[in-house]
Protein backbone atom coordinates (compact mmCIF):
# COMPACT_ATOMS: atom_id res chain seq x y z
CA UNK A 1 0.00 0.00 0.00
CA UNK A 2 1.19 3.51 -0.84
CA UNK A 3 2.71 5.18 2.20
CA UNK A 4 2.93 8.95 2.03
CA UNK A 5 5.75 10.79 3.72
CA UNK A 6 4.16 14.20 4.16
CA UNK A 7 6.53 15.13 6.97
CA UNK A 8 9.45 14.32 4.68
CA UNK A 9 8.06 16.51 1.89
CA UNK A 10 7.34 19.30 4.39
CA UNK A 11 10.90 19.07 5.73
CA UNK A 12 12.32 19.33 2.24
CA UNK A 13 10.10 22.31 1.49
CA UNK A 14 11.22 24.02 4.72
CA UNK A 15 14.85 23.37 3.86
CA UNK A 16 14.36 24.94 0.45
CA UNK A 17 12.79 28.03 1.98
CA UNK A 18 15.34 28.32 4.79
CA UNK A 19 18.16 27.86 2.31
CA UNK A 20 17.29 30.99 0.39
CA UNK A 21 16.38 32.90 3.54
CA UNK A 22 19.87 32.19 4.93
CA UNK A 23 21.31 34.30 2.11
CA UNK A 24 18.51 36.82 1.75
CA UNK A 25 20.76 39.63 0.56
CA UNK A 26 21.65 37.51 -2.43
CA UNK A 27 18.30 35.83 -3.04
CA UNK A 28 15.75 38.53 -2.16
CA UNK A 29 17.31 41.96 -1.89
CA UNK A 30 19.59 41.70 -4.94
CA UNK A 31 16.87 40.66 -7.43
CA UNK A 32 14.53 43.35 -6.04
CA UNK A 33 17.28 45.96 -6.32
CA UNK A 34 18.17 44.87 -9.87
CA UNK A 35 14.55 45.17 -10.94
CA UNK A 36 14.35 48.62 -9.37
CA UNK A 37 17.48 49.73 -11.22
CA UNK A 38 15.91 48.65 -14.51
CA UNK A 39 12.88 50.65 -13.55
CA UNK A 40 14.79 53.82 -12.73
CA UNK A 41 16.80 53.60 -15.94
CA UNK A 42 13.77 53.06 -18.16
CA UNK A 43 11.80 55.67 -16.24
CA UNK A 44 14.33 58.37 -17.11
CA UNK A 45 14.98 57.04 -20.60
CA UNK A 46 11.29 56.90 -21.56
CA UNK A 47 10.01 59.90 -19.56
CA UNK A 48 6.21 60.18 -19.31
CA UNK A 49 5.58 58.43 -22.59
CA UNK A 50 2.55 56.15 -22.83
CA UNK A 51 2.61 52.64 -24.24
CA UNK A 52 1.04 52.68 -27.73
CA UNK A 53 -2.42 51.11 -27.79
CA UNK A 54 -2.70 51.05 -24.01
CA UNK A 55 -3.96 53.78 -21.74
CA UNK A 56 -1.03 53.42 -19.37
CA UNK A 57 2.29 55.20 -18.92
CA UNK A 58 5.51 53.33 -19.54
CA UNK A 59 6.61 53.37 -15.89
CA UNK A 60 3.42 51.72 -14.69
CA UNK A 61 3.57 49.28 -17.61
CA UNK A 62 7.06 48.16 -16.61
CA UNK A 63 6.36 47.42 -12.94
CA UNK A 64 4.33 44.18 -13.28
CA UNK A 65 6.60 42.99 -16.10
CA UNK A 66 9.70 43.43 -13.98
CA UNK A 67 8.00 41.77 -11.02
CA UNK A 68 7.18 38.80 -13.24
CA UNK A 69 10.71 38.69 -14.65
CA UNK A 70 12.10 38.60 -11.10
CA UNK A 71 9.67 35.77 -10.26
CA UNK A 72 10.64 33.75 -13.33
CA UNK A 73 14.35 34.10 -12.76
CA UNK A 74 14.22 33.46 -9.02
CA UNK A 75 11.95 30.44 -9.26
CA UNK A 76 14.41 28.95 -11.75
CA UNK A 77 17.42 29.92 -9.63
CA UNK A 78 15.96 28.39 -6.47
CA UNK A 79 15.54 24.87 -7.78
CA UNK A 80 18.50 24.83 -10.18
CA UNK A 81 20.97 26.14 -7.60
CA UNK A 82 19.68 23.78 -4.92
CA UNK A 83 20.01 20.79 -7.24
CA UNK A 84 23.43 21.59 -8.61
CA UNK A 85 24.81 22.54 -5.22
CA UNK A 86 23.44 19.27 -3.86
CA UNK A 87 25.15 17.35 -6.65
CA UNK A 88 28.45 19.17 -6.36
CA UNK A 89 28.56 18.95 -2.55
CA UNK A 90 27.21 15.40 -2.56
CA UNK A 91 24.09 16.26 -0.52
CA UNK A 92 21.74 15.02 -3.22
CA UNK A 93 22.27 11.46 -1.99
CA UNK A 94 20.19 12.30 1.08
CA UNK A 95 17.24 12.97 -1.19
CA UNK A 96 17.85 9.70 -3.02
CA UNK A 97 18.24 7.75 0.23
CA UNK A 98 15.18 9.31 1.89
CA UNK A 99 11.85 7.48 1.83
CA UNK A 100 10.27 10.11 -0.40
CA UNK A 101 8.32 9.48 -3.57
CA UNK A 102 9.28 11.37 -6.73
CA UNK A 103 6.01 13.29 -6.49
CA UNK A 104 6.76 14.41 -2.92
CA UNK A 105 10.25 15.57 -3.88
CA UNK A 106 8.97 17.53 -6.89
CA UNK A 107 6.12 19.17 -4.97
CA UNK A 108 8.48 20.22 -2.16
CA UNK A 109 11.01 21.73 -4.59
CA UNK A 110 8.36 23.54 -6.60
CA UNK A 111 6.67 24.89 -3.48
CA UNK A 112 10.03 26.28 -2.36
CA UNK A 113 10.48 27.94 -5.75
CA UNK A 114 7.00 29.50 -5.57
CA UNK A 115 7.70 30.92 -2.11
CA UNK A 116 10.96 32.51 -3.21
CA UNK A 117 9.39 33.98 -6.36
CA UNK A 118 6.46 35.39 -4.39
CA UNK A 119 8.73 36.86 -1.68
CA UNK A 120 11.00 38.55 -4.24
CA UNK A 121 8.05 40.01 -6.19
CA UNK A 122 6.33 41.14 -2.99
CA UNK A 123 9.43 42.95 -1.74
CA UNK A 124 9.83 44.61 -5.13
CA UNK A 125 6.21 45.71 -5.28
CA UNK A 126 6.12 46.92 -1.67
CA UNK A 127 9.11 49.18 -2.28
CA UNK A 128 7.46 50.65 -5.39
CA UNK A 129 3.99 51.07 -3.95
CA UNK A 130 4.48 54.75 -3.00
CA UNK A 131 5.60 55.60 -6.55
CA UNK A 132 3.13 53.80 -8.76
CA UNK A 133 -0.61 53.28 -8.90
CA UNK A 134 -1.21 49.54 -9.17
CA UNK A 135 -4.94 49.16 -8.78
CA UNK A 136 -4.82 45.39 -9.45
CA UNK A 137 -8.34 44.97 -10.86
CA UNK A 138 -7.90 41.21 -11.28
CA UNK A 139 -6.08 39.83 -8.21
CA UNK A 140 -7.13 36.28 -9.05
CA UNK A 141 -5.36 36.55 -12.42
CA UNK A 142 -2.26 37.97 -10.70
CA UNK A 143 -2.22 35.07 -8.29
CA UNK A 144 -2.93 32.43 -10.93
CA UNK A 145 -0.28 33.66 -13.37
CA UNK A 146 2.27 34.36 -10.64
CA UNK A 147 2.00 30.90 -9.13
CA UNK A 148 1.82 29.11 -12.49
CA UNK A 149 4.89 30.99 -13.74
CA UNK A 150 6.80 30.07 -10.57
CA UNK A 151 5.85 26.41 -10.89
CA UNK A 152 6.89 26.28 -14.56
CA UNK A 153 10.20 28.00 -13.91
CA UNK A 154 10.82 26.04 -10.71
CA UNK A 155 10.23 22.88 -12.74
CA UNK A 156 12.60 23.99 -15.51
CA UNK A 157 15.18 24.82 -12.84
CA UNK A 158 14.77 21.37 -11.34
CA UNK A 159 15.25 19.71 -14.73
CA UNK A 160 18.20 21.98 -15.51
CA UNK A 161 19.78 21.22 -12.15
CA UNK A 162 19.27 17.48 -12.63
CA UNK A 163 20.78 17.64 -16.11
CA UNK A 164 23.81 19.79 -15.22
CA UNK A 165 27.07 18.26 -14.04
CA UNK A 166 28.51 21.50 -12.66
CA UNK A 167 27.74 25.16 -11.99
CA UNK A 168 28.95 26.13 -15.46
CA UNK A 169 26.26 24.06 -17.15
CA UNK A 170 23.57 25.62 -14.97
CA UNK A 171 24.93 29.06 -15.85
CA UNK A 172 24.77 28.07 -19.50
CA UNK A 173 21.06 27.22 -19.26
CA UNK A 174 20.39 30.39 -17.27
CA UNK A 175 22.24 32.72 -19.63
CA UNK A 176 21.45 31.15 -22.99
CA UNK A 177 17.89 29.93 -22.43
CA UNK A 178 16.17 31.48 -19.46
CA UNK A 179 17.53 35.02 -19.66
CA UNK A 180 16.74 35.56 -23.38
CA UNK A 181 13.27 34.07 -23.01
CA UNK A 182 12.45 36.28 -20.02
CA UNK A 183 13.88 39.42 -21.63
CA UNK A 184 11.94 38.69 -24.82
CA UNK A 185 8.67 37.98 -23.05
CA UNK A 186 7.31 41.50 -23.30
CA UNK A 187 8.66 42.75 -20.00
CA UNK A 188 9.95 45.99 -21.54
CA UNK A 189 7.55 46.45 -24.45
CA UNK A 190 4.12 45.73 -25.80
CA UNK A 191 4.28 43.25 -28.68
CA UNK A 192 1.98 45.56 -30.61
CA UNK A 193 4.99 47.88 -30.93
CA UNK A 194 6.92 45.18 -32.80
CA UNK A 195 7.03 44.33 -36.52
CA UNK A 196 4.74 41.46 -37.45
CA UNK A 197 7.58 38.91 -37.68
CA UNK A 198 8.71 39.62 -34.13
CA UNK A 199 5.13 39.53 -32.92
CA UNK A 200 4.91 35.95 -34.21
CA UNK A 201 8.20 35.10 -32.51
CA UNK A 202 6.96 36.59 -29.23
CA UNK A 203 3.73 34.64 -29.41
CA UNK A 204 5.78 31.45 -29.67
CA UNK A 205 7.53 32.31 -26.40
CA UNK A 206 5.57 30.72 -23.52
CA UNK A 207 6.95 33.30 -21.09
CA UNK A 208 5.20 36.03 -23.06
CA UNK A 209 1.77 34.71 -21.98
CA UNK A 210 2.91 34.56 -18.37
CA UNK A 211 4.17 38.15 -18.37
CA UNK A 212 1.21 39.49 -20.32
CA UNK A 213 -1.38 37.73 -18.16
CA UNK A 214 0.34 38.85 -14.97
CA UNK A 215 0.39 42.45 -16.23
CA UNK A 216 -3.29 42.24 -17.18
CA UNK A 217 -4.08 41.30 -13.60
CA UNK A 218 -2.36 44.46 -12.35
CA UNK A 219 -3.38 46.96 -15.03
CA UNK A 220 -6.46 45.55 -16.74
CA UNK A 221 -4.73 45.85 -20.13
CA UNK A 222 -2.56 43.48 -22.10
CA UNK A 223 -1.59 42.19 -25.52
CA UNK A 224 -3.63 39.00 -25.30
CA UNK A 225 -6.80 37.82 -23.61
CA UNK A 226 -5.51 36.32 -20.32
CA UNK A 227 -8.58 34.13 -19.97
CA UNK A 228 -7.86 32.60 -23.37
CA UNK A 229 -4.22 32.02 -22.37
CA UNK A 230 -5.07 30.28 -19.09
CA UNK A 231 -5.43 26.96 -20.86
CA UNK A 232 -1.95 27.23 -22.40
CA UNK A 233 -0.48 28.17 -19.04
CA UNK A 234 -2.20 25.38 -17.13
CA UNK A 235 -1.22 22.79 -19.72
CA UNK A 236 2.38 24.00 -19.47
CA UNK A 237 2.22 23.65 -15.68
CA UNK A 238 0.91 20.10 -15.91
CA UNK A 239 3.47 19.10 -18.56
CA UNK A 240 6.31 20.60 -16.51
CA UNK A 241 5.26 18.87 -13.29
CA UNK A 242 4.81 15.52 -15.03
CA UNK A 243 8.21 15.89 -16.72
CA UNK A 244 9.89 16.63 -13.37
CA UNK A 245 8.08 13.77 -11.69
CA UNK A 246 9.00 11.21 -14.36
CA UNK A 247 12.59 12.37 -14.63
CA UNK A 248 13.12 12.24 -10.87
CA UNK A 249 11.44 8.85 -10.72
CA UNK A 250 13.73 7.50 -13.40
CA UNK A 251 16.82 8.83 -11.61
CA UNK A 252 17.79 10.77 -14.77
CA UNK A 253 21.30 12.17 -14.31
CA UNK A 254 20.99 11.49 -10.58
CA UNK A 255 21.63 7.78 -10.25
CA UNK A 256 24.33 5.85 -12.07
CA UNK B 1 15.30 -13.54 9.76
CA UNK B 2 18.10 -11.99 7.75
CA UNK B 3 18.75 -8.28 7.54
CA UNK B 4 19.85 -8.52 3.91
CA UNK B 5 19.56 -11.30 1.40
CA UNK B 6 21.44 -10.33 -1.73
CA UNK B 7 21.08 -12.64 -4.71
CA UNK B 8 22.97 -12.45 -7.99
CA UNK B 9 23.67 -8.74 -7.70
CA UNK B 10 25.55 -7.34 -10.69
CA UNK B 11 26.40 -3.84 -11.82
CA UNK B 12 27.90 -2.86 -15.14
CA UNK B 13 28.47 0.89 -15.52
CA UNK B 14 27.86 2.72 -18.78
CA UNK B 15 31.58 2.72 -19.51
CA UNK B 16 31.54 -1.08 -19.44
CA UNK B 17 33.18 -1.41 -16.03
CA UNK B 18 31.74 -4.45 -14.29
CA UNK B 19 31.79 -3.35 -10.65
CA UNK B 20 29.78 -6.26 -9.25
CA UNK B 21 29.54 -9.70 -10.71
CA UNK B 22 26.75 -11.98 -9.54
CA UNK B 23 27.28 -11.38 -5.83
CA UNK B 24 25.11 -13.26 -3.36
CA UNK B 25 25.39 -12.50 0.32
CA UNK B 26 23.32 -12.97 3.44
CA UNK B 27 23.66 -10.58 6.37
CA UNK B 28 22.04 -12.03 9.51
CA UNK B 29 19.84 -9.72 11.54
CA UNK B 30 21.67 -8.33 14.54
CA UNK B 31 25.11 -9.05 13.11
CA UNK B 32 28.09 -6.72 12.94
CA UNK B 33 29.14 -7.50 9.40
CA UNK B 34 32.40 -6.47 7.75
CA UNK B 35 32.39 -6.04 4.00
CA UNK B 36 36.02 -5.91 2.99
CA UNK B 37 37.89 -5.54 -0.25
CA UNK B 38 40.69 -3.55 -1.85
CA UNK B 39 39.99 -0.18 -3.44
CA UNK B 40 37.73 -0.59 -6.46
CA UNK B 41 36.58 -4.05 -5.36
CA UNK B 42 32.89 -3.12 -5.60
CA UNK B 43 32.08 -2.48 -1.92
CA UNK B 44 30.80 1.04 -2.41
CA UNK B 45 28.86 0.04 -5.51
CA UNK B 46 27.08 -2.60 -3.45
CA UNK B 47 26.36 -0.11 -0.68
CA UNK B 48 25.19 2.52 -3.14
CA UNK B 49 22.79 0.01 -4.67
CA UNK B 50 21.41 -0.74 -1.20
CA UNK B 51 21.13 3.01 -0.55
CA UNK B 52 19.35 3.59 -3.89
CA UNK B 53 21.93 5.95 -5.31
CA UNK B 54 23.08 3.44 -7.95
CA UNK B 55 20.83 1.19 -10.03
CA UNK B 56 21.73 -2.51 -10.24
CA UNK B 57 22.09 -4.21 -13.61
CA UNK B 58 20.57 -7.41 -12.25
CA UNK B 59 19.88 -9.25 -9.03
CA UNK B 60 17.53 -9.04 -6.11
CA UNK B 61 17.87 -7.75 -2.56
CA UNK B 62 15.54 -8.43 0.30
CA UNK B 63 15.70 -6.36 3.45
CA UNK B 64 14.05 -7.87 6.54
CA UNK B 65 11.99 -10.00 4.15
CA UNK B 66 10.88 -7.07 1.97
CA UNK B 67 11.90 -6.60 -1.65
CA UNK B 68 14.29 -3.64 -1.64
CA UNK B 69 13.54 -2.61 -5.21
CA UNK B 70 9.76 -2.88 -5.01
CA UNK B 71 9.24 -1.64 -1.46
CA UNK B 72 11.89 1.04 -1.52
CA UNK B 73 10.42 3.49 0.96
CA UNK B 74 9.51 0.83 3.51
CA UNK B 75 13.10 -0.35 3.37
CA UNK B 76 14.61 3.15 3.40
CA UNK B 77 12.83 4.00 6.64
CA UNK B 78 14.65 1.12 8.30
CA UNK B 79 18.08 1.85 6.90
CA UNK B 80 20.69 4.46 7.75
CA UNK B 81 23.68 4.92 5.46
CA UNK B 82 26.95 6.72 6.06
CA UNK B 83 28.30 7.49 2.60
CA UNK B 84 31.98 7.24 1.83
CA UNK B 85 32.21 10.74 0.38
CA UNK B 86 31.82 13.62 2.80
CA UNK B 87 28.64 15.50 1.93
CA UNK B 88 27.58 18.57 3.84
CA UNK B 89 25.15 21.41 3.47
CA UNK B 90 27.12 24.63 3.98
CA UNK B 91 24.02 26.64 4.86
CA UNK B 92 23.06 24.76 7.98
CA UNK B 93 24.38 23.88 11.40
CA UNK B 94 24.75 20.24 12.52
CA UNK B 95 21.62 20.52 14.66
CA UNK B 96 19.62 21.93 11.74
CA UNK B 97 20.97 19.22 9.45
CA UNK B 98 19.92 16.52 11.91
CA UNK B 99 16.43 17.98 12.30
CA UNK B 100 16.07 18.16 8.54
CA UNK B 101 17.33 14.61 7.99
CA UNK B 102 15.01 13.35 10.70
CA UNK B 103 12.09 15.02 8.92
CA UNK B 104 13.10 13.57 5.55
CA UNK B 105 12.76 10.11 7.05
CA UNK B 106 9.29 10.98 8.32
CA UNK B 107 10.29 11.36 11.98
CA UNK B 108 9.52 14.37 14.12
CA UNK B 109 12.83 15.59 15.51
CA UNK B 110 13.47 13.91 18.86
CA UNK B 111 15.61 16.56 20.57
CA UNK B 112 16.75 14.20 23.34
CA UNK B 113 18.02 11.73 20.73
CA UNK B 114 19.65 14.53 18.74
CA UNK B 115 21.41 15.68 21.90
CA UNK B 116 22.60 12.15 22.57
CA UNK B 117 23.88 11.74 19.01
CA UNK B 118 25.71 15.05 19.16
CA UNK B 119 27.17 14.10 22.52
CA UNK B 120 28.25 10.58 21.54
CA UNK B 121 29.85 11.86 18.36
CA UNK B 122 31.54 14.76 20.17
CA UNK B 123 29.69 17.39 18.19
CA UNK B 124 27.79 19.13 20.98
CA UNK B 125 30.08 22.17 21.12
CA UNK B 126 29.94 22.44 17.33
CA UNK B 127 26.17 22.01 17.04
CA UNK B 128 25.60 25.70 16.36
CA UNK B 129 28.39 26.19 13.81
CA UNK B 130 27.82 26.22 10.08
CA UNK B 131 28.78 22.86 8.52
CA UNK B 132 31.44 24.55 6.40
CA UNK B 133 33.23 25.58 9.62
CA UNK B 134 33.64 21.95 10.71
CA UNK B 135 36.81 19.95 10.16
CA UNK B 136 36.84 16.86 7.93
CA UNK B 137 36.60 14.52 10.91
CA UNK B 138 33.67 16.48 12.36
CA UNK B 139 31.84 16.40 9.04
CA UNK B 140 32.31 12.65 8.87
CA UNK B 141 30.91 12.26 12.37
CA UNK B 142 27.97 14.41 11.33
CA UNK B 143 27.32 11.93 8.51
CA UNK B 144 27.22 9.16 11.11
CA UNK B 145 24.73 11.16 13.18
CA UNK B 146 22.59 11.73 10.09
CA UNK B 147 22.52 7.99 9.41
CA UNK B 148 21.32 7.30 12.95
CA UNK B 149 18.88 10.14 13.40
CA UNK B 150 15.79 8.08 12.49
CA UNK B 151 16.87 5.13 14.65
CA UNK B 152 17.31 2.65 11.79
CA UNK B 153 17.29 -1.10 12.31
CA UNK B 154 20.17 -1.43 9.83
CA UNK B 155 23.15 0.85 9.65
CA UNK B 156 25.53 0.81 6.71
CA UNK B 157 28.88 2.44 7.34
CA UNK B 158 31.05 3.03 4.29
CA UNK B 159 34.48 3.81 5.72
CA UNK B 160 33.11 5.94 8.56
CA UNK B 161 36.40 6.48 10.34
CA UNK B 162 38.54 7.77 7.47
CA UNK B 163 40.11 10.99 8.76
CA UNK B 164 38.84 10.48 12.31
CA UNK B 165 41.50 10.48 15.03
CA UNK B 166 42.22 7.39 17.13
CA UNK B 167 40.43 8.45 20.29
CA UNK B 168 37.25 9.49 18.50
CA UNK B 169 37.40 6.33 16.43
CA UNK B 170 37.41 4.28 19.63
CA UNK B 171 34.41 6.21 20.93
CA UNK B 172 32.58 5.77 17.65
CA UNK B 173 33.17 2.01 17.74
CA UNK B 174 32.01 1.85 21.36
CA UNK B 175 28.81 3.57 20.28
CA UNK B 176 28.36 1.21 17.32
CA UNK B 177 28.94 -1.78 19.57
CA UNK B 178 26.24 -0.53 21.93
CA UNK B 179 23.82 -0.11 19.04
CA UNK B 180 24.68 -3.59 17.81
CA UNK B 181 24.17 -5.03 21.30
CA UNK B 182 20.76 -3.38 21.32
CA UNK B 183 19.83 -5.23 18.12
CA UNK B 184 20.89 -2.92 15.30
CA UNK B 185 22.45 -4.71 12.35
CA UNK B 186 25.62 -3.03 11.18
CA UNK B 187 27.27 -3.48 7.80
CA UNK B 188 30.72 -1.94 7.78
CA UNK B 189 33.34 -1.33 5.16
CA UNK B 190 36.72 -0.18 6.37
CA UNK B 191 40.38 -0.38 5.50
CA UNK B 192 41.26 -0.69 9.20
CA UNK B 193 41.22 -4.48 9.23
CA UNK B 194 42.27 -4.76 12.85
CA UNK B 195 39.16 -2.85 13.81
CA UNK B 196 36.99 -5.02 11.58
CA UNK B 197 38.46 -8.15 13.19
CA UNK B 198 37.85 -6.80 16.65
CA UNK B 199 34.32 -5.52 16.03
CA UNK B 200 32.67 -7.77 13.51
CA UNK B 201 31.18 -11.21 13.97
CA UNK B 202 30.80 -11.85 10.23
CA UNK B 203 32.97 -10.98 7.28
CA UNK B 204 32.69 -10.96 3.51
CA UNK B 205 35.62 -10.24 1.22
CA UNK B 206 35.07 -9.11 -2.33
CA UNK B 207 37.52 -8.29 -5.08
CA UNK B 208 37.09 -7.40 -8.73
CA UNK B 209 33.33 -7.37 -8.13
CA UNK B 210 33.21 -11.02 -7.04
CA UNK B 211 32.62 -12.48 -3.61
CA UNK B 212 35.70 -14.37 -2.38
CA UNK B 213 34.36 -15.52 0.94
CA UNK B 214 31.53 -14.79 3.36
CA UNK B 215 31.35 -16.46 6.75
CA UNK B 216 31.44 -15.86 10.47
CA UNK B 217 34.68 -14.16 11.49
CA UNK B 218 35.64 -16.99 13.84
CA UNK B 219 35.15 -19.63 11.15
CA UNK B 220 37.20 -17.64 8.65
CA UNK B 221 40.08 -17.25 11.06
CA UNK B 222 39.90 -20.91 12.10
CA UNK B 223 39.66 -22.30 8.56
CA UNK B 224 41.81 -19.94 6.56
CA UNK B 225 44.21 -18.18 8.91
CA UNK B 226 47.45 -20.10 9.45
CA UNK B 227 49.88 -20.13 12.37
CA UNK B 228 53.64 -20.29 12.08
CA UNK B 229 56.33 -21.50 14.42
CA UNK B 230 59.45 -19.43 14.14
CA UNK B 231 62.74 -20.56 15.53
CA UNK B 232 65.60 -18.19 16.17
CA UNK B 233 69.10 -19.56 15.56
CA UNK B 234 70.82 -16.19 15.55
CA UNK B 235 71.52 -16.46 11.83
CA UNK B 236 69.81 -17.45 8.59
CA UNK B 237 69.41 -21.17 8.07
CA UNK B 238 70.14 -22.50 4.61
CA UNK B 239 67.54 -25.09 3.79
CA UNK B 240 68.71 -28.10 1.80
CA UNK B 241 66.62 -30.45 -0.31
CA UNK B 242 66.95 -32.96 2.50
CA UNK B 243 65.48 -30.38 4.93
CA UNK B 244 62.58 -29.79 2.60
CA UNK B 245 61.98 -33.53 2.25
CA UNK B 246 62.19 -34.11 5.98
CA UNK B 247 59.88 -31.22 6.81
CA UNK B 248 57.46 -31.68 3.91
CA UNK B 249 54.03 -30.37 4.85
CA UNK B 250 55.48 -27.81 7.26
CA UNK B 251 56.39 -25.43 4.43
CA UNK B 252 59.84 -24.61 5.86
CA UNK B 253 61.17 -21.19 5.01
CA UNK B 254 64.40 -19.53 5.88
CA UNK B 255 64.26 -16.18 7.61
CA UNK B 256 67.01 -13.70 8.58
CA UNK B 257 67.51 -15.24 11.98
CA UNK B 258 66.44 -18.82 11.56
CA UNK B 259 63.63 -20.83 10.15
CA UNK B 260 59.85 -20.69 10.02
CA UNK B 261 57.44 -23.63 9.88
CA UNK B 262 53.73 -23.77 9.30
CA UNK B 263 51.59 -25.15 12.09
CA UNK B 264 48.60 -27.25 11.33
CA UNK B 265 45.94 -29.22 13.15
CA UNK B 266 45.83 -32.93 13.80
CA UNK B 267 42.82 -35.05 12.94
CA UNK B 268 41.28 -34.44 16.36
CA UNK B 269 41.69 -30.67 15.92
CA UNK B 270 44.68 -30.16 18.22
CA UNK B 271 47.57 -27.93 17.22
CA UNK B 272 50.62 -29.66 15.74
CA UNK B 273 52.90 -27.33 17.70
CA UNK B 274 54.60 -30.08 19.70
CA UNK B 275 55.36 -32.33 16.71
CA UNK B 276 56.54 -29.40 14.63
CA UNK B 277 58.85 -28.13 17.35
CA UNK B 278 60.30 -31.62 17.87
CA UNK B 279 60.86 -32.03 14.13
CA UNK B 280 62.66 -28.68 13.94
CA UNK B 281 64.88 -29.45 16.92
CA UNK B 282 65.69 -32.86 15.44
CA UNK B 283 66.71 -31.20 12.18
CA UNK B 284 68.42 -27.95 13.28
CA UNK B 285 69.08 -28.41 16.99
CA UNK B 286 67.62 -26.42 19.90
CA UNK B 287 66.89 -22.77 18.95
CA UNK B 288 67.96 -19.69 20.90
CA UNK B 289 64.37 -18.54 20.97
CA UNK B 290 61.04 -19.63 19.51
CA UNK B 291 57.50 -18.37 19.15
CA UNK B 292 54.18 -18.74 17.40
CA UNK B 293 52.65 -16.14 15.16
CA UNK B 294 49.06 -16.49 13.99
CA UNK B 295 47.83 -14.78 10.88
CA UNK B 296 45.37 -11.98 11.50
CA UNK B 297 42.54 -10.77 9.31
CA UNK B 298 44.94 -8.58 7.35
CA UNK B 299 47.04 -11.61 6.40
CA UNK B 300 43.97 -13.59 5.39
CA UNK B 301 42.64 -10.63 3.45
CA UNK B 302 45.93 -10.18 1.58
CA UNK B 303 46.22 -13.87 0.86
CA UNK B 304 42.67 -14.09 -0.52
CA UNK B 305 42.83 -10.90 -2.54
CA UNK B 306 46.30 -11.67 -3.95
CA UNK B 307 45.05 -15.06 -5.02
CA UNK B 308 42.07 -13.42 -6.69
CA UNK B 309 44.51 -11.12 -8.45
CA UNK B 310 46.60 -14.07 -9.68
CA UNK B 311 49.40 -13.95 -7.07
CA UNK B 312 49.37 -17.07 -4.97
CA UNK B 313 52.10 -15.95 -2.63
CA UNK B 314 51.66 -17.07 0.94
CA UNK B 315 51.57 -14.56 3.75
CA UNK B 316 54.94 -13.34 4.87
CA UNK B 317 56.48 -15.27 7.71
CA UNK B 318 57.44 -12.65 10.25
CA UNK B 319 58.78 -13.11 13.72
Amino acid sequence: MRQWNLLGAWSLFLREVRRFLKVKMQTIMTPALTAMLYLVIFRYAMGDRHVPGMNVDYFTFLVPGLAMMAMLQNAFANTSSSMIMGKVMGMHIYLLMAPLSAFEVVVAFLAGAVVRAVVVATVFLLVLMPFVDLSMPHPGIVLLYGICASIIMGGLGLIGGMWARDFDQVAMVTNFVILPLTFLSGVFYSVKQLPEFWQVINHANPFFYLTDGFRYGFLGVGDTDPYASVGVVLVTVVVTVIACWQLWRSGWHMKE
Amino acid sequence: MNAFEINGLSKVYENGNRALNDVSLTVPKGSFYALLGPNGAGKSTMINILADTVRPSSGTVSLLGHDLFNERNWCKRRMGVVPQEIAFDPFFTPREVLRFTSGLFGCKPDEAWLDELLDRLELTVHAGKKARQLSGGMRRRLLVAQALVHRPELVILDEPTAGVDVELRRKLWDFMRELNDAGTTILLTTHYLDEAEELCDHVAIIDHGALLTAQPMRALMRDIASSYLWLNYGQAVTLTDADHDALAGLEPRSSDEGVCLKLGRSENGDSTFHQTYQAAVARFGPPLDAGVRSEDLEDVFLRLTRRAGGDDAAAECKS
